[in-house]
C-alpha cells in the first residue's frame, strides 16, 4: 500500500477554499438591500423557474449564489427545518438566527470533512417590525457567518459591488429606490460604463414587513420594470 | 456515520419529496397522528367536534361550523373553531375527535404551504383533496379505536373557476359533492335543511345565511351541535372562498345573519 503524501492542513484548507471560491465566482451576484418597509433581493437570473431567491418561512427568506443543485438542496433543507420547528413549537419560534446556525454547521462540516466543499454562498434574512429589527446573515462556503446590517452582496464580484452599494445606500430608502440601487450595482462594471439589464432578466423579491403573516413576495417582470422606470 | 452536532440531519438534505408528511414519516414518524403506537385499552372520554356544513354558490364555496365540542353528555367547549383556512384558496372543516382533528388541520395546512414553498406553485384543488384523503387514511388505526376524524374540504378551483366540495370517509375515500354537504352528528338535520334552502345561483350573502340556517336547524334537533349564543356573542365559524381567496365572515356580519334567520323562523309562526 502506498502512503499518501503529507499535505499541511493549511494547504489543504487553502486548496478547498480556492476551489469553492472559483465555483462561486462563476455565477452572477445577488444583492440584498434593506429598505423602509422590508428587505429587497435582486439578482440577474435568465431562468424564471430555477430561483436563487426563495421563501423559507413567514418572515424569513433565502438567497444563494454558486452551484444550483447544492444550494437548492440547502434551500429545501431550510424549509423543512423551519416548518418542522414551527410545527413542533409555534410559528413565532422560527428564527433566522437558528436557521443560519444550522446552515453554518452544515457548511462547516462539509468543508472540513467531505471530499469537496459546497460551492455556495447563502444569505438568510428575517424582516422585523421595524428596520432596526431586520436581520441579514451571510454564510460562506466554509461555514463562517456574518451578521450584516442593511445590505449584503454575494457572488463573484462581491467586494467591488459591496463598495459601490455602500457608497449609495442610505437608511429609509423606499422599495423603488432600493430596487433601482440594487440593479444599478448589479449592472456596474469595472472601468466601463454600466450595462443595461432588462427587467425580464432580473429575479426580484421582497420580504414586506407590512404584509400579514407571510411577508415574502416575488415581483414579476412588469412590476420590476415599473419600479426601474421610477 | 455519526452526524456532527448542530448540522442539518441527512434526512433534511435528502432530495425528492415536496411533501411535509412524507418528510416527517422519514425523519420522525412519531410526530404524525398515525405514526404513534396506540396503547391497549379504552380511550378515555375526549372532546368531539360536531357539525360542519358546506355549499357552493355563484362565486365559490361557503363552509360553516358550529362552536360546540362535547365529551359524552357534557359540553367540553362552547367556542371551539372547526372551520379553518387550508391555504389561500381552500377551507377545511373537521368533525370527530377534537384533538386529532385539530392536529390534522395543522398538518394539512403545513402540507399545502410546504409544497407551495418548495415547488413555487400551488397544488391543484384535486391535488389538495387527494393529499387530505391520504392523511385521513393514515388515521384508520385511530378510527378503529373510536378516534375517527372526518373532514369536509372546500375550495375555489382556479382552473375551472368554480367552488367545489369534497367529503371523506374514515378509510380515506374521497367523494366530490355537488351543491352542498354536511358532516358530523348534526349532519342529518343540516342536510335536510340544506336540501330545502339551497338554490342554484345563490348570492354570497344568501349562501352565508343558508349555511347559518342549516346549523341552527341542526342545533335544534342534535344536542351535540351548538346554536348561536347571543348572550355571549358566540357565532358559528363561517368562511367564504371565492376567486379572491379565503375570507372569514366577521362577527358583526354574523350577528346580523343570525337576526335575519331568527326573524324568518318567527315569521313562519306569526
Amino acid at each position: 500500500m502506498s502512503m499518501p503524501f503529507y499535505v499541511a492542513p493549511e494547504q489543504l484548507m487553502k486548496d478547498r477554499a480556492d476551489y469553492a471560491r472559483k465555483g462561486i465566482a462563476r455565477g452572477r451576484s445577488v444583492v440584498v438591500v434593506g429598505y423602509d418597509e422590508g428587505i429587497a433581493f435582486a439578482t440577474e437570473n435568465p431562468s424564471a423557474a430555477l430561483h436563487k431567491i426563495s421563501e423559507i418561512y413567514d418572515r424569513i427568506a433565502f438567497a444563494a449564489v454558486g452551484k444550483y443543485n447544492e444550494f437548492e438542496n440547502l434551500r429545501v433543507a431550510g424549509i423543512r427545518y423551519a416548518d418542522l420547528r414551527g410545527y413542533s413549537y409555534d410559528r413565532s419560534d422560527v428564527s433566522a438566527r437558528a436557521l443560519a446556525n444550522a446552515y453554518a454547521q452544515t457548511l462547516g462540516t462539509v468543508f472540513t470533512t467531505e471530499s469537496k466543499p459546497l460551492e455556495v454562498e447563502l444569505a438568510v434574512a428575517e424582516v422585523g417590525a421595524t428596520p432596526d429589527e431586520d436581520q441579514i446573515y451571510r454564510l460562506s462556503y466554509d461555514g463562517s457567518v456574518t451578521d450584516e446590517r442593511r445590505f449584503v452582496v454575494m457572488g463573484g464580484q462581491a467586494d467591488r459591488l459591496a463598495e459601490a452599494l455602500a457608497e449609495r445606500w442610505q437608511p429609509g430608502l423606499d422599495l423603488g429606490s432600493a430596487v433601482r440601487l440594487a440593479v444599478d450595482v448589479l449592472a456596474s462594471q469595472p472601468d466601463e460604463p454600466p450595462r443595461t439589464i432588462d427587467a425580464a432578466q432580473l429575479e426580484v423579491a421582497v420580504l414586506d414587513r407590512t404584509r400579514p403573516r407571510r411577508a415574502f413576495r416575488r415581483l414579476a417582470g412588469p412590476a420590476v420594470a415599473d419600479l426601474l422606470a421610477g | 456515520m455519526p452526524e456532527a452536532a448542530g448540522r442539518l440531519p441527512r434526512s433534511f438534505l435528502t432530495p425528492g419529496s415536496s411533501s411535509f408528511v412524507e418528510f416527517l414519516a422519514a425523519h420522525d414518524p412519531s410526530l404524525l397522528p398515525g405514526g404513534r403506537p396506540l396503547p391497549p385499552g379504552e380511550v378515555p372520554l375526549s372532546p368531539h367536534g360536531t357539525t360542519i356544513v358546506a355549499l357552493t354558490y355563484e362565486g365559490g364555496v361557503v363552509m360553516a361550523g358550529d362552536r360546540r365540542a362535547t365529551a359524552g353528555s357534557m359540553i367540553a367547549s362552547r367556542q371551539i373553531e372547526k372551520v379553518h383556512p387550508a391555504d389561500d384558496y381552500s377551507v377545511v372543516g373537521i368533525a370527530g375527535t377534537a384533538g386529532l382533528a385539530l392536529e390534522l388541520v395543522r398538518l394539512f395546512q403545513l402540507e399545502l404551504e410546504h409544497y407551495e414553498k418548495i415547488e413555487g406553485a400551488l397544488l391543484s384543488l384535486d391535488g389538495k383533496a387527494n393529499r387530505l384523503a391520504t392523511m385521513v387514511r393514515s388515521g384508520l388505526g385511530l378510527a378503529m379505536q373510536g378516534l375517527a376524524v372526518v373532514p369536509l374540504f372546500g375550495g375555489y378551483d382556479l382552473d375551472r373557476t368554480v367552488g367545489r366540495i369534497f367529503s371523506y370517509d374514515v378509510t380515506g375515500g374521497r367523494y366530490e359533492e355537488t351543491e352542498h354537504h354536511a358532516v358530523g352528528s348534526g349532519s342529518v338535520f343540516a342536510r335536510g335543511s340544506l336540501k330545502k334552502l339551497w338554490r342554484s345561483r345563490l348570492s354570497e350573502a344568501d349562501a352565508v345565511q343558508v349555511a347559518v340556517h342549516a346549523l341552527i336547524d341542526a342545533a335544534d334537533d342534535d344536542s351535540a351541535t351548538g346554536g348561536p349564543d347571543r348572550a355571549r356573542r358566540i357565532w358559528p365559524t363561517v368562511a367564504v372562498v371565492d376567486a379572491s381567496g379565503y375570507r372569514a365572515v366577521g362577527d358583526d356580519e354574523l350577528a346580523a345573519v343570525v337576526d335575519r334567520v331568527e326573524a324568518t323562523r318567527e315569521g313562519e309562526r306569526a
